[in-house]
């Protein structure tokens, strides 16, 4: 019936400083920046996984009232909306020091797990993001 | 970006928050994390109450014992090298307080638990100890 998941949505609170940590810091590619009047359809992917997007958009007025917009706000900037995505990684460690160079905030250093390494960030407006490196004898 | 004053407050303390996740396992007190936050410690301790439902001493000890629960359920390490692992100053202190939140023993949790093949933040959300546990008061064990 379906194909894939290729667009999921990620609250922000400004989309070009949204475009400076996911494209300017993580490594994601714009694939979409459209003005359609009403909002700006912002959308990015990796590089190496062009049809899965994230659609980076800030909660506001039409799609949602002042009152609403004010409480997705308050909830993303208490972190709890959740985590946006988990992304993998060949190399946690490296990804881990070349990111807290350019000064993204880390909320756990790379973990052994059962599964693997992993390591958890969080973007400028609250979003948790996970990043796991798989054993390389994964079955 | 323009932010209301509720939400500069809100990501002013997500960061101190965030830093007792990454850091519990040292000595983390209130006037360093008020720092992290922007705010006096008085002030602190009042609005990270108000944003996240427990004062930041409790939420520490509840991210210590779910940091011990993973280390008892996934790892070997004894009982005594777990409480200081996670920031506990003794065993005595880590037996007490894991008892008295969990409602079991820490060796009794080991042996009936099981570990969890989900990511470590979902299992971290899911497994800590419910913020309603108090000492004295026994409550529900978690996992499976």
């Amino acid at each position: 019936m379906f194909n894939a998941i290729t667009i999921t949505t990620v609250q922000v609170l400004d989309q070009d400083e949204a475009i400076a940590f996911y494209v300017g810091k993580l490594g994601f590619a714009v694939s979409n920046d459209v003005d359609m009047g009403f909002t700006r359809w912002l959308t990015v992917a990796l590089p190496h996984d062009p049809e899965r997007h994230l659609l980076l958009e800030v909660p506001g007025p039409p799609a949602l009232s002042e009152e609403v917009a004010g409480q997705v706000r308050d909830l993303l900037t208490k972190g709890a909306l959740g985590t946006a995505c988990v992304l993998t990684t060949d190399d946690c460690r490296k990804a881990f020091e070349e990111l807290s160079a350019v000064g993204v905030e880390f909320t756990q250093e790379p973990t052994e797990q059962p599964y693997g390494v992993d390591a958890t960030l969080r973007d400028p407006f609250g979003n948790q993001i996970r990043i796991t490196q798989h054993p390389t004898d994964a079955a | 970006m323009r932010l209301s004053a509720t939400e500069d407050a809100n990501r002013r303390l997500l960061r101190a928050r965030d830093a007792i996740d990454r850091h519990f396992a040292e000595s983390l007190d209130v006037p360093t994390l008020a720092r992290v936050a922007l705010m006096s410690p008085a002030h602190f301790i009042r609005e990270f109450k108000a944003t996240f439902g427990e004062p930041p001493h409790r939420y520490l000890q509840r991210r210590r014992l779910e940091r011990a629960m993973t280390l008892l359920r996934d790892s070997a390490a004894s009982v005594t090298d777990v409480g200081l692992a996670v920031g506990f100053a003794s065993t005595g202190t880590f037996s007490r307080t894991f008892a008295s939140i969990i409602g079991v023993s820490s060796s009794a949790y080991r042996a009936r638990s099981r570990p969890l093949p989900a990511p470590g933040c979902f299992v971290h959300a899911w497994t800590r100890p419910a913020a309603s546990s108090s000492f004295g008061e026994a409550a529900a064990v978690t996992g499976p």
